[in-house]
């Protein structure tokens, strides 16, 4: 059992425990309230209501005490026969005849019938001492129960005579050093019908149960622990098939150590999204939304997603079956039977109306404390209906019993389409780390689901609102679209997508044009060039041929010259 | 009220039987815890009243629990001095040193017209 830190618990208690020492009751909870036990060795008192668990009690505290801590025990029932007990018991997995068989326990069933009595003269109550007696010395029982002893005062018509036994009795049993649990009926103005809490006064439990609307919550409270602190506030605590267990309310201190690791979400975009890539360990997580928004599929989603990194994960389904909701996840692509039954997925399904909230607070820690989870979904928290305070403080609990445990719980709510944040989100916003908010748009006749973060405490988050689409695979988030009206979903998207698509083949288009103007252009720049270069090439060439035409003649002259004076000079020889 | 032949009765054994057991007799067990002034006082009482009103037609037997406690259980037994009337049925029981003798009879249902034929 953890250590807890229990409120309205005086500082120093570790002396006065070591000082006193207690039996412990098995109980889950009842021995972290009572810093131990009941008084070793001194008889402690039981009352409450009709109904309200002290037979059940009683008998845990006995069960217990030969099944776990080796003390034998006798109980003494005024009331039920031992084979009505017996049966009564049986569904909690008692086995009192067996315990019986075995001379570890013994039941005495003292039956009281005022019309067959008789009184002539004084008597005392010597019998049941003789009777008590003689049963604790038979198993040498440390553990004694007396159900209920006001059964007397039915029975007999003198009570001066009762009142001076019962005291005798109480004094006899703390002699005899056992440890007793005497139950008594609550009575008006005092805690007992006959007021027998006056000779008890070691240690004092009421058991209550109450009805408010039309829910029944059961409550403890140790009104008196002589010589040790103990709890003094109401604990709410459960009876069901698993026995007894007590809640002890451990919210009185912030102090649970915080995780820097994180956790992925099951959402390929969303891990994007947060600045982490993921939840941080044991952080609370809202998902809010409209009804069919995917708030179970995004919850989900992140339990398949940790089952299959090997965690535990601890399912509390509040509207839905389990079946149902392995079956709605198949259509989504998410396999919750393999985790199921590889025993790291656990369904708790309850109706909120079954028990009260602090009912199921003690039924959903209990569940936790058994199946010690990484993470748990509160599948919504939006269908318990209540006062907004209570359910706040319900809520405020279970999410400081996850951090102080490092689990990681998600949860969800449903939230109404004409005021997002309601007030049951309002009243728990404050207490998550995480909060996505799950919307429908509705535009252009047609119904488009969004996310955005609305928080995202200790890292840096996207604060875009994103779309996203449930299909066979799975959720997937697609990328934005902002258009001239604000993000753009469904076929507006679509639309938004085609046109700028065709924006771009239109530039593609462009561009290849130009592209081949230039081309074109280059040619026949290049063209002209090699036209013009022809033309020089073709001057140059008559060019040449200018100047060799002049060189020719003038050769021609100069040898046409040299052979008119030949022909002058030799005529005139001769 | 205490006698000596009570304080005898009780010396002998943790039970004592006094007076025959005969077809329709009042089969009667007291039981009582040790020697205690209401034990004896019960015991002599009985005595007395058996003498008075069921001469030769009644069976006692005297069961001290102070010495078988195992006893207690069967009859149901939680006030002391008790008186149970086993025979003729029902069963009827009576606590207390049996000192009212008139509540006595009514518990043991013993008629008063018979006394006084006899």
């Amino acid at each position: 059992m953890g250590k807890h830190t229990v409120p309205g618990i005086v500082e120093g208690h570790e002396v006065a425990a070591a000082q006193l020492s207690k039996a412990p009751t098995g109980i889950t909870g009842l021995d972290d309230l009572t810093l131990g036990g009941l008084p070793c060795g001194r008889p402690t008192l039981l009352c409450g209501s009709a109904g309200c668990g002290k037979t059940l009690f009683a008998l845990t505290f006995l069960v217990n005490g030969v099944v776990d801590f080796g003390e034998t025990g006798v109980f003494v029932s005024f009331e039920e026969r031992p084979e009505d007990l017996d049966a009564n018991v049986a569904s909690l997995g008692f086995q009192l005849a067996d315990l019986v068989a075995a001379e570890k326990l013994v039941i005495d069933h003292v039956h009281i019938e005022r019309s067959e009595i008789e009184e002539s003269g004084e008597y005392d109550l010597e019998g049941l001492f003789v009777r008590l007696n003689y049963a604790i010395d038979r198993v040498g029982a440390k553990r004694v129960v007396l159900d209920t002893i006001e059964a007397l005062f039915s029975g007999f018509t003198d009570s001066a005579v009762l009142r001076a036994e019962l005291r005798r009795l109480f004094v006899w049993l703390k002699e005899k050093g056992v440890t007793a649990i005497i139950t008594g009926e609550r009575g008006e103005g005092q805690l007992t019908r006959y007021g027998i809490e006056e000779y008890v006064s070691d240690c004092v439990i009421l058991l209550d149960n109450r009805v408010e609307d039309q829910v029944m919550t059961r409550r403890l409270r140790v009104v008196k622990y002589r010589g040790s602190a103990h709890g003094t506030n109401e604990y709410p605590f459960l009876i069901d098939q698993e026995g007894i267990s007590v809640l002890p309310i451990t919210s009185a201190g912030l102090e649970h150590c915080v995780s820097h690791e994180a956790v992925p979400t099951g959402v390929a975009g969303l891990n994007d999204m947060l600045g982490m890539k993921g939840y941080y360990r044991s952080s609370s997580v809202l998902i809010s939304g409209l009804a069919g928004t995917g708030k179970s599929t995004f919850s989900a989603s992140f339990v398949n997603a940790a089952c299959e990194r090997g965690e535990r994960c601890l399912f509390f389904a509040f509207e839905e079956s389990p079946d149902q909701v392995i079956r709605n996840m198949n259509s989504v692509g998410i396999q919750l039977k393999r985790h199921v039954d590889a025993g790291l997925l656990k369904f708790e399904a309850a109706r909120p109306s079954l028990y009260g909230f602090e009912m199921h607070l003690a039924r959903m820690n209990r569940d936790i404390e058994r199946f010690k989870p990484d993470a748990i979904v509160v599948d919504p928290i939006s269908a318990f209906r209540g006062p907004s305070s209570e359910i706040h403080a319900t809520l405020v609990r279970l999410a400081d019993i996850c951090k102080s445990r490092g689990i990681t719980a998600i949860f969800t709510t449903l939230s109404s389409p004409d005021d997002p944040a309601n007030e049951s989100q309002r009243s728990v916003s404050s207490l998550m780390d995480t909060w996505i908010s799950l919307a429908d748009v509705e535009a252009n006749g047609e119904r488009n689901r969004v996310l955005y973060l609305l928080k995202s405490r200790g890292m840096d988050h996207s604060k875009q609102l994103r779309e996203y689409q449930l299909s066979s695979q799975g959720i997937r988030l697609i990328d934005v679209y902002v258009g001239p009206e604000g993000v753009l979903t469904g076929t507006a998207r679509i639309a938004q997508e085609a046109r700028e698509h065709d924006a771009s083949i239109q530039r593609q288009q462009l561009t290849a044009r130009r592209h081949r103007e230039m081309v074109r252009k280059r040619e026949l720049v290049e063209a002209r060039i090699a036209e013009m270069r022809t033309e020089l090439e073709m001057e140059e060439s008559e060019f040449q041929t200018l100047v060799d035409e002049e060189d020719t003649r003038e050769t021609m002259r100069r040898s046409e010259r040299g052979a008119m004076g030949a022909i002058r000079g030799h005529h005139s020889d001769r | 009220m205490i006698d000596e032949s009570a304080k005898n009765d009780m010396t002998e054994g943790s039970s004592v039987e006094i007076g025959q057991a005969e077809p329709g007799a009042y089969n009667l067990r007291l039981y009582v815890a040790g020697q205690t002034p209401k034990s004896l006082a019960a015991i002599s009482n009985l005595k007395a009243i058996c003498e008075n009103y069921l001469t030769g037609r009644y069976f006692i037997e005297v069961i001290d629990l102070s010495t078988t406690p195992q006893l207690a259980a069967g009859d149901q037994i939680i006030a002391l001095p008790t008186l149970i009337r086993r025979l003729p049925p029902p069963l009827k029981r009576v606590i207390g040193d049996l000192s009212n003798t008139e509540r006595v009879l009514v518990g043991l249902d013993i008629r008063p017209q018979e006394t006084t034929s006899s």
